[in-house]
């Protein structure tokens, strides 16, 4: 039972609940307070009428003073593109060794190249860089064409295989099975020969068979020893790293109707300095190679211990 | 409800404020206050212009929070986001040390540090100066909008304004360097923040300090409240010893009575030593009548003490009719037994035992900052991929090390790698060797990010430890290690 009545001691009226005898003063609010309360209130309707608020069936009211969302991106936008316009303008100024040599200027360009290559190359490259079969790891220190930071800026620029493009990187090998140049025992024989010269298998007859074959056809591009062509794009046989795989069925395939990866010339699609940002990028993902580019030394045999 | 009904006027639901004229008073305590104001403003005006030599590659301001950098300076102690643990104990001390001053003396924060007394002392001050005394700024009050009135309102106002704009002023400084600050706001070029902060606390100073005053620590402040919960029988609260002053008369019966007792002859009923002049009403900062007992709305300033001390003395009788006194003095005082001695008092158990916990935390944190490395190691291991396989067939992981040096100097620091045999540690810099230990330079006072590539055998345990050490190769020296793994292909590809 409510009952209200006034505090004889400091004629306050109370609240009207009692607990065991304790009951509660209803003391009233202090009028500033009331004040703050209309105070909010003003500033709601201020606020109503200067900002989009009142939700209607299409939209919201778009208040006097015109801001929008959309506005305030494409304002930070702007400004960010504003903030980026010197290292922009000074990577594009540089030369690519001398990007290398400025430390600051080549880390700014690695970032903008790792965002760069989230949008256009993680497609077929995957967004660690770390490719699949038939697209090469940008991580390890195998290169096709090349892989001091000019090689990989020019092969970047022009693309590989395009048609139309001169100064892309271009080859082909023959299909040596669909073409009818080796019979199958040859080319199985050839495989023979081919992992061995990668510690894959141990020489044999087969091999032997294999050497001589792969010296008539194989050599005029992978060399005689099999390490490979970087102007031509001939991959090294000997080394622990294959494009498509090195197991014998793979081989099969591959020296059958031959392989020949394409990449488009990006030159016609980016911009000159996102070029160059992507190819700080890549070049420092660990396998990135000193200019001019020297013959990869000899790696250590003893880490390589494989049967 | 019926006797709700029987009141004279309908129940008021909000209650403007009823202004507060303090008068001018003299006293042993108001002279504290002057002393302790003059010490906590000219702490929190002057701090900010301390310089103290970091060298050339930190701020040379001895206290300085450095937001945009993410830095606390305070004299020879710097402090990283990392290490906000020892921010967060200050606090805790703080919130103790209240909790020790509370239980020891009672109130004090209230009544004479707290800044919002302080700055509504100093305003009041400012107003006696321009309207006058209490009487003065009563008579001001109700007197109609005029000229004078206009013009003293102005005035007082405008003192008002210019406190708080140099209040806002003052707190700004700690973000950033003073000197330049100062120069970069009265040419327009200070953050836009800096001058948010000086407009934002110019206002709340104005108002809280001139306007809202007593009414901040009767509704707002939550701190009264966790006071009155704490107070115990052994802290010291303003007291009236009602049972000297009652029953109060005034002044001429109570002289008729003085010399009644002095002759020692009782004559009619007993007297008491008020004499119900008001002076420790009209003294009051927040309004209250302290004869009415302890009440939130007493912040233990002791200006009613000085009042009606003055007001004794006049009356040749025993100053402390109001005084600071504990609930057991004044249980013992009413028997009259003497009081406990002080000492006794304020060495308590529950003071001890605060301080214990308060000197433990302020212990531990110098004991931990006498002790803490400059330096320090994460590393981060590369995921995607998680493992490149080399043309040699060795196997390698790549990792972002992330080296803080906390040294106010650039220092050349060494990084190895140990745990996984046959293993060489290089860098974008160094070409790949057979070491596995490189040295980096670590800027002064920055956590610098180094890419460093791990090669070891693809022999070896899908994933094994790795332990990266950064050593500093100064004299100072120091170390840091981190452990992160090294991981390998599940399954070996070949036969």
């Amino acid at each position: 039972m409510v009952e209200q009545r006034i505090d004889e001691k400091t004629g306050t009226p109370t609240v009207g609940h009692e607990w065991d005898g304790i009951e509660e003063l209803d003391t009233p609010m202090p009028r500033w307070w009331l004040w703050t309360l209309y105070a909010t209130i003003v500033f709601a309707i201020g606020y109503a009428i200067a900002y989009p608020a009142l939700p209607g069936l299409t939209g919201a009211t778009p208040g006097v003073l015109g801001w929008t969302s959309h506005g305030e991106l494409a304002k930070d936008m702007a400004a960010e593109q504003r903030r980026l316009g010197p290292t922009r303008n000074a990577i594009a100024a540089i030369s690519m060794t001398g990007l290398l040599g400025n430390a600051k200027l080549l880390h700014a360009a690695e970032e903008g190249g790792r965002a760069a290559f989230k949008v256009n190359c993680v497609q077929c490259h995957g967004a660690g860089a770390a490719g699949s079969k038939g697209y090469p790891n940008l991580n390890d220190d195998d290169w096709l064409w090349g892989g001091d930071i000019d090689a990989i800026h020019t092969t970047l620029i022009n693309g590989i295989r395009q048609s139309g493009n001169d100064a892309t990187r271009i080859s082909q090998m023959p299909a040596f099975g669909r073409d009818g140049i080796l019979q199958p025992a040859q080319i199985q024989n050839v495989i023979s020969h081919v992992r061995t010269l990668s510690g894959l298998e141990k020489p044999s007859a087969a091999s032997r068979a294999g050497a001589a074959l792969f010296a008539q056809n194989c050599a005029v591009c992978h060399g005689d020893g099999g390490k490979g062509n970087r102007a031509v794009g001939a991959p090294n046989l000997t080394d622990g790293i294959w494009l498509y795989g090195g197991d014998r069925a793979t081989l099969t395939t591959t020296i059958t109707n031959a392989r020949g990866g394409v990449m488009p010339a990006w030159g016609q699609r980016l911009d000159p300095v996102t070029i160059k940002m992507l190819a700080a990028y890549v070049h420092s993902l660990g396998g990135g190679e000193a200019t001019p580019a020297p013959i990869p030394a000899p790696a250590q045999t003893a880490a390589n211990g494989k049967p | 409800m019926a006797n709700l009904n029987e009141a004279a006027s309908p129940p008021v639901f909000f209650e403007a404020r009823k202004k507060v004229f303090p008068r001018k008073v003299d006293g042993v305590f108001r002279r504290l206050k002057w002393v302790i104001m003059a010490v906590t403003l000219a702490i929190y005006y002057i701090t900010p212009w301390l310089r103290w030599d970091r060298g050339p590659y930190a701020p040379n301001q001895a206290v300085l929070v450095d937001v945009a950098h993410r830095r606390f300076y305070m004299f020879a102690i710097e402090i990283w986001p990392h290490e906000f643990y020892y921010v967060a104990g200050l606090l805790v001390m703080a919130g103790i040390g209240l909790f020790l001053v509370t239980s020891a003396v009672g109130r004090a924060w209230c009544g004479y540090a707290c800044p919002q007394t302080v700055w509504t002392d100093l305003y009041q001050h400012v107003e006696r100066a321009i309207d006058g005394d209490r009487n003065a700024q009563l008579r001001l009050e109700r007197a109609p909008w005029g000229p004078a009135k206009i013009g003293k309102r102005a005035a007082k106002w405008g003192i008002w304004l210019f406190i708080a704009f140099w209040t806002g002023g003052a707190w700004i400084m700690y973000f950033a360097d003073a000197p330049t600050l100062v120069r970069d706001f009265w040419s327009g070029q200070a953050a836009s923040v800096a001058y948010m902060t000086v407009a934002v606390l110019t206002m709340t100073t104005f108002v809280l300090g001139g306007f809202m005053r007593e009414q901040v620590c009767i509704y707002m402040c939550p701190w009264p409240r966790i006071q009155t919960a704490m107070l115990d029988e052994q802290s010291l609260v303003v007291t009236y010893k009602d049972w000297r002053g009652e029953p109060r008369t005034h002044g001429t019966k109570r002289t008729a009575a003085l010399i009644d007792t002095s002759a020692g002859i009782q004559t009619g009923t007993a007297i008491g030593d008020c004499i119900d002049c008001n002076a420790c009403v009209a003294v009051c900062p927040t309004g209250i009548d302290i004869r009415d007992g302890a009440q939130i709305g007493c912040i233990t300033c002791g200006l009613c003490i000085d009042a009606c001390d003055e007001v004794m003395l006049k009356l040749d009788r025993a100053p402390r009719l109001i005084g600071y006194a504990t609930a057991i003095d004044t249980s013992l005082a009413q028997r009259g037994l003497p009081a406990v001695v002080p000492l006794r008092r304020l060495f308590r158990p529950r003071t001890l035992a605060y301080f214990a916990v308060w000197s433990a935390i302020g212990l531990g944190m110098l004991f931990a900052l006498g002790n803490r490395t400059r330096i320090d190691v994460a590393v981060l291991r590369d995921r995607n991929p998680v493992w490149v396989r080399l043309s040699d067939g060795s196997i390698r992981n790549s990792y972002t090390v992330n080296i803080r040096n906390m040294e106010d100097r650039p220092r050349r620091m060494e990084v190895a790698v140990s745990g996984l045999p046959g293993a060489v540690l290089w860098n974008e810099a160094t070409p790949r060797g057979t070491e596995t230990k490189l040295s980096v330079m670590a800027d002064a006072d920055q956590v610098i990010k180094a890419r460093l590539f791990v090669a070891a055998p693809a022999a070896g345990p899908e994933r094994s430890d790795a332990v990266f050490t950064v050593r500093a190769l100064d004299a100072e020296g120091g170390t840091a290690h981190d452990t992160t793994v090294f991981e390998r292909p599940e399954v070996e590809e070949h036969e």
